[in-house]
């Protein structure tokens, strides 16, 4: 018993502090358990709450009654609003390009494929995600401030109560509006952009306007054309829909109108360059 | 629970006739958000013809009582009948159809920021009232815009408008549609006293005008005292007392003299 003894009389002094380390390890182990099943609880909440309102979305887009009025004036407010920023931006878009591929080109003396390569690039690649990506940030930030500060200030609510769903009148005329005229922007981008290589090539050369037209439309086939414009569809699906999910699901206070077109931006972005790689992936495979 | 006892006050409702059916009956409701109750249980009637005032400190659930009225939201137990329609158990068309009788007037006012006062105005009475012609719908706008002493206004967007102007439009946006009940969440909230008491002299003219019955959410005791028929005072979500105006004045209560000081 002797020789056990200065053991058993530091039991007492270690055990509280055996206790303490352990109820420490097991307070962060449980507390990051916690943390960690609650981030995955909430993105289990937040794919349920977008399928939901994907599913109120579809109903109610087929649900017969259709706000034409507010569909055209919202293909109105995309369009138009969003004319001269894509016109700048579509022109510049073609110039750089023919101002950058020229010299190469001309290493290689095949000066006359510039035209050609523009449009290419152009339609397949650049014009139409380009363009998604200013929308997403016009139209996506746009449509997300708007119905978010509508729901702050009580507006989505008193559309309710005065017999309006708002669902029908807000949400699926901007997503169809969005879905609709961010095609036909790329389009315009695209010729804007084909403009400003013929303004691109005539710096350094000498090129008619008929020419490089006949030149770059000669080289699009319709496989560049088909898959390019399918795709600008389902980018303006995505951003019409993270737009109008975004603000019609924002918080209570004055801040969350913010928080609401911010993330309407980013995400709408992330899945514009998501549905990108995903259309030239299926796009790869038919063609091979 | 409050500690503080609700004295019983004896004839709470002399102005009314109380033989009137109730246009809306309030039975035991109950809500509650993220397990913290708003409302325990809740039980008011609104009688034809009667501005009934909500009074209660902020918190006290009384505009989740009237959202809950128009189905803004679902109350977790107890029943809602207006008209004598359960409102729980109305579809989609009950739902809209019940709505066109029902004027909500929203503590913002919440008029349309991208639309003028006319298409403010314009927006439900094409939806409520279908069939009108062009210029019936312009007859009518112009009415209620007159009504509310702002026929200058028709083609201001709400951001050109102030404080004031915006509720008394909004007021005009909700009686445009001939509604028959009326509710109002707090009318005179952030508004100056003038404008306050001009708030409360329409609420009485639209309730004489229109014949409608109200209930008007407040804790504005002028406004209380311009509007009111009956009281009803809520306490932790709970109906803490209800009498008329001179009652609780008259009353020893702490709770209700710390309202009427």
């Amino acid at each position: 018993m002797g020789k056990f003894t200065p053991i058993i009389q530091v039991i007492p002094r270690v055990l509280p502090k055996v206790r303490d380390v352990t109820k420490h390890s097991m307070t962060r182990l449980s507390e990051k358990t916690l943390e960690q099943t609650g981030i995955f609880s909430r993105f289990l909440m937040d794919v349920a709450d977008v399928s939901l309102f994907i599913g109120r979305l579809v109903r109610e887009m087929f649900s017969g009654h259709f706000e034409w009025r507010e569909f055209f004036q919202q293909c109105f407010q995309i369009g138009s609003k969003s004319l001269a920023l894509i016109s700048i931006t579509g022109a510049i878009m073609g110039l750089v390009l023919t101002i950058q591929s020229r010299p190469v080109l001309v290493d290689f003396g095949a000066v006359s494929m510039l035209p050609g390569m523009v449009a290419v690039s152009l339609i397949r690649e650049m014009g139409p995600v380009i363009t998604a990506l200013i929308c997403a940030g016009k139209v996506g930030s746009g449509m997300g401030a708007e119905l978010g500060s509508m729901k702050v200030t009580e507006q989505i609510e008193a559309m309710e109560v005065s017999s309006t769903n708002p669902m029908r009148f807000l949400v699926v005329t901007r997503f169809l509006a969005a879905t609709l005229m961010i095609p036909l922007l790329v389009l315009y981008a695209d010729l804007m952009g084909i403009l400003g290589s013929w303004a691109g090539a005539n710096i350094k050369g000498d090129v008619t306007f008929s020419l490089f037209f006949s030149q770059a439309f000669s080289s699009i086939a319709f496989i560049d054309f088909l898959p390019a414009v399918v795709k600008t569809f389902f980018f303006g699906a995505v951003i019409g829909l993270v737009g109008t999910y975004k603000g019609y699901n924002a918080g209570r206070g004055t801040e969350s109108v913010g928080k609401a077109a911010n993330s309407a931006v980013v995400l709408a972005s992330l899945l514009v360059i998501v549905t990108d790689m995903i259309a030239v992936q299926i796009t790869d495979m038919l063609m091979s | 629970m409050s500690t503080i006892q609700a004295e019983k006050i004896a004839d709470p409702w002399p102005i009314i006739n109380r033989s009137n059916e109730p246009v809306i009956e309030i039975m035991n409701l109950k809500k509650s958000f993220d397990m913290e109750p708003v409302l325990v249980d809740v039980s008011i009637n609104l009688y034809n013809g009667e501005n009934l005032v909500i009074l209660g400190k902020s918190g006290s659930g009384k505009s989740v009582l009237i959202k809950c009225i128009v189905r803004l939201l679902n109350p977790d137990g107890g029943t809602i009948h207006v008209f004598g329609e359960e409102v729980g158990q109305l579809g989609n068309a009950g739902l809209s159809e019940l709505r066109k009788k029902i004027g909500f007037l929203f503590q913002s006012g919440a008029l349309y920021d991208s639309m003028t006062v006319r298409q403010n105005l314009e927006f439900p009475l094409r939806r409520i009232k279908k069939g009108l012609t062009e210029k019936e719908i312009s007859e009518k706008v112009i009415e209620v815009l007159e009504n509310v002493g702002l026929a200058d206004a028709l083609n201001k967007m709400p951001s050109q408008l102030s404080g004031g102007m915006r509720k008394r439009i909004s007021l005009a946006r909700t009686v445009v549609v001939d509604p028959m009940i009326m509710l109002y969440d707090e009318p005179t909230t952030g508004l100056d006293p003038v404008t306050s008491d001009e708030i409360s002299e329409l609420i009485n003219d639209v309730q004489q005008k229109y014949k409608t019955s109200s209930i008007i959410i407040t804790h504005d005791i002028e406004c209380a005292r311009a509007t009111a028929d009956r009281i009803i005072m809520l306490k932790d979500g709970e109906v803490y007392t209800e009498g008329t105006i001179e009652d609780f004045e008259k009353s020893t209560d702490p709770l209700i003299k710390s309202f009427f000081k």
